[in-house]
């Protein structure tokens, strides 16, 4: 398998999405789409990261992004290991350098970085010689989890997003995620909206090159595809949005809001996800609308594409 | 099918212009014909009196639920109407606050028996506390006609920004006090050598104009729509001057008491002129007056405000402030036009069509078609008002054995007469 036909993939980093221009793109989702079967993903070259080193290092909790990445080395056969963050000796008031430092010296080929503070896997990446992968950073950027939403879509609608009409709801204040969204469906030439309430849309959003909308009714209309965003339970209570009541019952997503959108509108959800308060059950389980557990899927796939990748450089 | 004309009147109306003597026929609860029409059905002699849509009281505490002792729903609907008010707004700053749907429905239901229409201000805030936002969509679905910060502003900017941001989806009218807490609390007057000879604590008018300042530029950046509850100095209705030529949506309200009374009303320290906010110079008093002529003040309120005369004759210091007004509304301001302080059509628009069009309600204008609600009042009777006779539950007012001239003669709600003076 050579996925690079007549390109050749030079980035060291996968630190944002703004990174890449769209032949990395489009290659990176063939790849992804080449890893998406079972059957290569588990009998695939075991020896394509042999002998290297993948080291997670996840200052905030994470279940499925960490285990995701560590099954898609394992797969693609790296050594693996976890670095457990919240007993290491960050606690002790180590600084994110003085742990770039360590690390470094015991020379690892790649790092996947979760941090709370948006810039940090780009710092650590001026800082370390081997290939940094951000696995979301404050509230800058997801890329990974971007890609693997595209790569769950390009399935769904047969590889082409011209004209495909997604909207993006919830909290985009606090997402990372929609941020690397918005980048990346618009790169790949699809309609993005917006939709929430005011108080959790940033401002000036609108000048991403994206449409806002602040009603359900409006904002889904005619989409094809809809992605929801997990509305972080402590911004319930307080000056973001009244209630749970209350959000549910204009911003989540149930069987009457999703009649809005187009029919055969595909639902998505980057997890983990609050059962009636962003997305009703019946819509989340129903395997004729939802892409979820796809998601999770792509997401090993997606992240053995973008290893096997950077493993270009590390040689 | 009932039919009344009201012959020879001056008919008065805002929305419109109109100011005419004529017929206002009425029939089937509804305006039928107004001016130069053919009597027909019962008459009732208007001549020499005039009329003007019912008033719409945007400010008023009814004391339900929780403080019926002082007032209820239903003794304040009667001094409304002996006012000339046939629509009030509740306050939300009820015992327990109007905060939540299941408190907007109780009032609105109560409301459907009287025969003032009832409408609900929902608190902002939970219980009032000036940090959780309520549940504005819903309660705005419910009726709730606009959302008030109750008594104390909404200090933290960030949550006035984000209550402000996200009413604006629901289209919802945010009514702020503009107030700095940090300059106002603790005191009972304003800074002048009045409360000074008087060694009342005070605050300085720009506490009101600072927070004004502060939550018109909020609008501008939220593109909310911010009612500034109770202006009562100068400085501030100069501000919402230039705030509206920036084209902010900002309105603001004055309570007909602030452009009645200043701060020498307290006179020997008479804690029934003990006001929130508290009266002024006697300049702030002009300026208000211009500022409602010119459009800058969009709306007059009663800031109706029942009190136990027992939590008045305190110590200044420790009395409580407010006073009622449902059925003053209409005779102070006949008062100021009759002395020429005041145009009455200025002060007409301001108590009808003005509120209607910035709460979204119907009424407030005489049109052909148009519900028959309104006033029928004498401009030139003169009368000496007696506390004692108020029908509100609560007697505390500043205008007591005042010297009145003007009175509300007859109220008319649907077509039906409500009040009439004895």
């Amino acid at each position: 398998m050579t996925p690079f036909e007549g390109y050749e993939f030079t980035k060291t980093h996968c630190l944002d999405i703004s990174d890449f221009h769209r032949a990395d793109i489009e290659n990176l989702l063939a790849l992804g789409a080449h890893y998406s079967d079972l059957d290569v993903q588990k009998n695939g070259p075991r020896d394509l990261l042999g002998g290297k080193t993948l080291i997670n290092l996840f200052f905030e909790n994470s279940t499925r992004t960490e285990k995701s990445f560590e099954l898609a080395g394992r797969r693609l056969g790296a050594d693996v290991i976890s670095m457990q963050v919240a007993s290491s000796s960050v606690k002790k008031g180590e600084t994110l350098l003085d742990t770039a430092a360590t690390l470094n010296a015991m020379n690892p080929d790649l790092l996947v970085v979760r941090h709370g503070s948006s810039g940090a896997p780009s710092l650590l990446a001026q800082k370390v010689s081997c290939s940094v992968i951000n696995a979301g950073d404050g509230t800058h950027a997801h890329p990974t989890q971007a890609l693997l939403d595209a790569l769950t879509l390009r399935q769904a609608f047969d590889g082409d997003f011209s004209g495909i009409r997604i909207a993006i709801c919830g909290d985009i204040l606090h997402s990372r995620v929609a941020r690397s969204n918005v980048q990346l469906l618009t790169m790949l030439g699809a309609e993005v909206r917006l939709i929430g309430p005011p108080t959790l849309i940033p401002t000036d959003a609108d000048q991403w090159g994206v449409e806002i909308f602040h009603d359900m009714k409006e904002g889904l209309s005619g989409c094809d595809s809809i992605m929801m965003l997990r509305l972080q339970l402590e911004r319930m209570s307080g000056s973001f949005v009244p209630s749970k009541r209350e959000y549910f019952h204009y911003y989540g997503l149930d069987r009457k809001k999703l009649g809005y959108a187009k029919d055969g509108a595909v639902v998505m959800h980057p997890g983990p996800m609050n059962r009636g308060v962003e997305i009703s059950s019946g819509i989340a389980d129903d395997p004729d609308i939802s892409l979820i557990t796809y998601q999770v899927a792509a997401g090993v796939a997606m992240r053995m594409a973008i290893l096997h990748a950077l493993s270009d450089g590390i040689r | 099918m009932s039919t009344l004309t009201i012959t020879d009147i001056r008919i008065m109306d805002p929305a419109s212009g109109r100011d005419e003597v004529g017929h206002v026929v009425i029939e089937d609860g509804h305006i039928a014909a107004l001016g130069d029409v053919p009597v027909r059905g019962e008459v009732m002699d208007g001549y020499r009196l005039t009329c003007c849509p019912g008033l719409i009281d945007a400010r008023v505490k009814a004391g339900e639920p929780g403080l019926e002792n002082l007032e209820t729903l239903e003794s304040a609907s009667k001094a409304a109407l002996a006012g000339g008010v046939t629509q009030i707004v509740v306050q939300p700053q009820t015992v327990p606050v109007i905060d939540d749907l299941s408190l907007v429905d109780f009032i609105l239901r109560k409301g459907e028996a009287l025969p003032v229409e009832v409408h609900v201000a929902g608190a902002l805030t939970k219980a009032l506390d000036g940090q959780t936002m309520t549940e504005i969509g819903l309660m705005s679905d419910a009726g709730a006609v606009y959302f008030a910060s109750g008594p104390q502003p909404i200090e933290n900017a960030q949550i006035m920004r984000r209550l402000m941001s996200y009413a604006a989806t629901f289209n919802a009218l945010i009514s702020n006090s503009p107030v700095t807490p940090a300059m106002s609390d603790g005191t009972c007057a304003h800074e002048s050598d009045v409360s000074a000879r008087l060694g009342l604590p005070s605050a300085p008018a720009v506490s009101e104009r600072m927070m004004a300042e502060r939550d018109m530029a909020l609008a501008e950046l939220t593109g909310g729509r911010l009612l500034l509850d109770l202006i009562s100095s100068a400085e501030t209705a100069e501000s919402v001057r230039r705030g509206k030529q920036r084209d902010i949506d900002v309105a603001a309200s004055v309570s007909i008491n602030h452009l009645a009374l200043n701060e020498l009303d307290i006179g020997d320290y008479r804690t029934f002129a003990k006001l929130d906010p508290p009266l002024r110079e006697e300049r702030d008093r002009q300026s208000l007056l211009r500022a409602v002529e010119d459009g800058t003040i969009d709306i007059i309120v009663s800031d109706h405000d029942p009190q136990s005369a027992g939590r008045k004759r305190l110590p200044y210091a420790e009395a409580a402030t407010g006073a009622v007004g449902l059925e003053l509304m209409l005779p102070v301001g006949l008062k100021l036009a009759a002395e020429g302080e005041l145009d009455l059509m200025s002060y007409l628009r301001a108590t009808t069509i003005a509120p209607a069009e910035l709460l979204g309600l119907k009424g407030g204008k005489l049109e052909v078609g148009a519900p028959a609600d309104l006033v029928i009042f004498s401009e030139t009777e003169p009368w000496v008002l007696d506390s004692e006779k108020l029908l509100s539950r609560s007697k505390n007012t500043p205008f007591d054995d005042r010297r009145m001239t003007g009175r509300v003669r007859h109220t008319i709600k649907g077509g039906e007469i409500v009040y009439s003076a004895t």
